[in-house]
């Protein structure tokens, strides 16, 4: 009875996102019909700041309207009304979905074909649940119930915008989930039967088996869904022709949440792949990688001009653009990793109808999106206007790299896939990403550098040099440390030198400010920005000074990898919950008189489904890791180990880790500023 | 700078940059582009030298060599019209074994040999690779 009611749940949730579209385009409709355009009360807005939220107040001009519309009025703001109310029980009813879908998984109900084909009545419980969403139908369960939650906390906490827009928000949200629900309920039922019911499951793939999968999926998905919401609050100021700050504001909490979740889930993943993979590498430029990269840096990119919008008022054309762009990114982000084009873990099931399914709904939404963008983009006014030396336009510059970098990860993400269409097989890989798009990448940052050093609106060069002593001799005394130093690659050496640049750059901006003064997106900035320099320090570290060796070793028989001397013990076997594996004690050592410590890498088996992974087993130092990875034997008594030591590669997620934290120290600062704005105005 | 020039220019620079990264894609694609080959392909093409290339096909029977260093190893790729043979230093994946798919990365030598730098073995019949699958496919029909 779960799983049917799970169905009923996620139908009647559909028919709701159906409901909830309809009223809100009606009520936005007639908005537009019997009140004044929202065109037409913008500079009695930017007066006030802050628009009425009554409809009827702001008509206080036509009162040379008939009678009869008063009444329509009234409808109007009605119809309007229950749109929220809607847009809540349709979150709490896919929640509903979700969770019925999580208790038959940690039931082990194999008469329900999603756990008989993806779970095991002998898994651990964190696998049962997490199974949940570690296979296709699930995972689509997890994004529409992240969306509808996302929109139902919309309709609550949203309480600055204007009605109509607003209203026209929630009616795109319900268009998005809508496409979803669709997919879910005729191409990917997560709650079919089996019948008869088998003895046991299928099992997880043992790769997805691990702490990770609990956590990453959920952080990318609320990252990508967080930027449906920025997409649909640009669709409902377009709709209502009201782009401006009020709506800049809205949506930036939104598109911060959506990056500070991205930033999680990337490195999350990232880490998840370089310990579980067992290559020694963080990133791989694999297509699944690409398809949450592209989606964070169009969310960078309108981070970035949407601050511009809220609080100079400029760049309103180009943040709506970023805002179709972005969403559109996560939605071929979804294709890419669900419809099974691509190779990967990721991609759970190859099937053709799933596929063009997705592919249509990502036509229709993001084709959709561009023609309402073009459409309106005429009548969105000229904003604030700037001297291309300002902060605005170091943004602009930050903003139009990004696109760059954004463009040749999409091109040689998409490229092989089209070739294939045309019956080429070929793959795009490391050294084309690194060679395109790692030049540009460097640039941006030098511009990041200066960026929060420039002041709004005008500024001059000779000023900004001024600023820029420090860091620039910064870079330059650890350029030419570095170039003393041999064999030390060209792309590396800039990485770390702009990396010391940036890191003294972006602390620059608290010089000589009152610490406690200074507002807390202000030290959200600074610690973003010091994120990405010691994430890159990390990146240009690892590349730079990473020492590998691979031997087939003797039990007893000392290996050398950087400092380290590395013996291997002996190998036993060794059975876990749902494995057992073959286990090597390695003692370690660093340099002559060092502590001994142990390492255990595994080579495990799994029965169901037959699979065999291998656990590298990694020793974390303060300044850098090193990495195990046991091999097969060779049949005359020695092990293959491949051994590295990667000097400071931590800072890599470490890095991840602060840009996140920044995200949040700004989105906190903004909302506490929200907030007292509000009591200010509601008190004065 | 009047406000409508300065739009002007910036959806200029918008289009440079956009049209900039395009170019700089597509240039680097030509070289770093790494095209797939199963053995029958480069007995009629001829030798991809110089440049990065998966080689596609089936591992064959008793091919699989091991050296004395014990890291290295040699075998023979087969799509049932040619052979190719591989050198690789590695670890092999877990499932990389004789009479199964397997992609190599790497590149050709002049002898019409195949230094790999990387395998990619068959997963489980879930996640196979579609250019294993293809190119297995097509062997097949070849043979009939």
């Amino acid at each position: 009875m779960i799983a049917e009611a799970g169905l009923a749940a996620l139908w009647f949730a559909a028919a709701l996102a159906l409901l909830q579209l309809v009223l809100a385009a009606l009520g936005v409709w007639r908005s537009s019909r019997f009140s004044v355009r929202p065109e037409l009360v913008e500079g009695h807005r930017a007066a006030g700041e802050r628009p009425p939220v009554a409809q009827g107040a702001s008509t206080g001009s036509a009162r040379t309207a008939e009678e009869g519309d008063a009444a329509k009025r009234v409808l109007t703001d009605e119809i309007m009304a229950a749109v929220r109310p809607v847009a809540v029980v349709q979150g709490l009813l896919v929640l509903l979905a979700m969770l019925l879908l999580i208790t038959v998984f940690a039931r082990s109900d194999m008469s329900v074909l999603l756990v008989a084909e993806n779970s095991h009545s002998d898994k651990p419980m964190l696998y049962k649940i997490a199974g949940a969403w570690g296979n296709h139908e699930g995972s689509m369960l997890l994004w529409v119930t992240i969306l509808g939650m996302a929109g139902a906390a919309v309709a609550l906490l949203e309480r600055t915008l204007a009605k109509p827009p607003l209203i026209a928000t929630l009616g795109a949200q319900a268009a998005i989930a809508l496409g979803f629900y669709a997919f879910l309920l005729f191409a990917s039922n997560p709650f079919a039967r089996l019948d008869p019911a088998p003895a046991d499951g299928n099992g997880l793939n043992p790769l997805l088996q691990d702490p990770g999968l609990a956590f990453h999926p959920p952080t990318l998905y609320i990252g990508y869904v967080g930027i449906s919401i920025a997409f649909s609050f640009a669709v409902g100021a377009m709709i209502t022709r009201d782009v401006g700050p009020a709506f800049a504001r809205a949506m930036r909490p939104w598109v911060l949440g959506a990056w500070i979740f991205l930033t999680l889930g990337i490195t999350a993943g990232s880490y998840w792949a370089y310990y579980e993979l067992g290559w020694g590498g963080w990133w791989f430029w694999d297509p699944v990688e690409n398809a949450s990269l592209m989606p964070w840096l169009a969310a960078t990119a309108l981070l970035h001009s949407v601050t511009v919008l809220a609080t100079r008022d400029g760049l309103r054309a180009w943040t709506l653009m970023l805002a179709v762009v972005a969403f559109s990114m996560s939605m071929i982000g979804t294709f890419l990793v669900r419809s099974g084009i691509l190779t990967s873990v990721h991609a759970f099931a190859v099937d053709p109808t799933r596929g063009s399914f997705i592919l249509a709904l990502l036509a229709l939404y993001i084709g959709g999106a561009m023609l309402l963008f073009a459409l309106r983009v005429g009548t969105v006014k000229q904003g604030n206007g700037f001297d291309f030396v300002s902060r605005e336009g170091a943004l602009i510059a930050n903003n139009l790299l990004l696109t760059v970098i954004l463009g040749i990860v999409l091109i040689g993400t998409l490229y092989p896939i089209v070739a294939a269409a045309f019956g080429t097989q070929l793959s795009v890989g490391p050294p084309f990403f690194d060679k395109a798009a790692g030049p540009v990448a460097l640039v941006l940052v030098a511009v990041m550098a200066a960026g929060p050093l420039l002041r709004w609106r005008r500024d001059t060069l000779a000023a900004v040099f001024g600023r820029m002593t420090v860091p620039v001799a910064a870079t330059g005394v650890v350029l030419i440390l570095l170039a003393t130093m041999s064999g030390i690659a060209l792309l590396p050496m800039l990485g770390l030198a702009l990396s010391a640049g940036l890191a003294v750059a972006s602390v620059a901006p608290l010089w000589k400010r009152n610490l406690r003064r200074t507002p807390l997106f202000t030290y959200g900035m600074v610690v973003a920005h010091l994120g990405i320099a010691v994430s890159l320090a990390g990146m240009a570290c690892d590349t730079a000074f990473t020492q590998a060796t691979l031997v087939a070793a003797r039990v007893g028989e000392p290996q050398h990898v950087g400092p380290f001397t590395v013996t291997l013990d002996g190998i036993k076997p060794v059975i876990g919950p749902n494995w057992s594996a073959l286990e090597a004690r390695l003692s370690a050592r660093r340099g002559e008189d060092g502590a001994v410590f142990y390492l255990r890498p595994q080579s495990r088996y799994f029965a169901n489904p037959v699979t065999v992974t291998s656990e590298s087993a990694i020793a974390t130092r303060w300044d850098g890791q090193l990495y195990t990875v046991l091999g097969e034997p060779d049949g005359t008594g020695r092990w293959q180990l491949r051994l590295w030591w990667k000097p400071f590669v931590t800072l890599i997620w470490f890095g991840g880790a602060l840009i996140a934290i920044g995200g949040a120290l700004s989105l906190l600062g903004r909302l506490a500023r929200g907030r007292r704005a509000a009591l200010r105005e509601a008190y004065a | 700078m009047k406000a409508k020039h300065q739009r002007l220019t910036l959806v200029v620079l918008a289009l440079a940059a956009v049209g900039g990264a395009s170019v700089l894609a597509l240039s680097a694609l030509k070289d770093q582009a790494a095209f797939f080959y199963a053995p029958g392909d480069v007995k009629k093409d001829g030798l991809p030298l110089g440049r990065a290339v998966r080689l596609g096909g089936m591992v064959a029977d008793h091919s699989i060599q091991r050296l004395s260093d014990g890291v290295s190893m040699r075998f023979v790729v087969t799509d049932g019209v040619a052979t190719v043979p591989v050198a690789f230093k590695g670890i092999a994946p877990d499932l990389f074994r004789e009479k199964s798919g397997v992609v190599a990365e790497g590149s050709f030598n002049p002898d019409g040999s195949f230094t790999a730098t990387n395998l990619l073995a068959k997963h489980d019949e879930k996640y196979m690779p579609p250019e294993i699958a293809g190119k297995m496919h097509e062997t097949k029909t070849l043979k009939q």
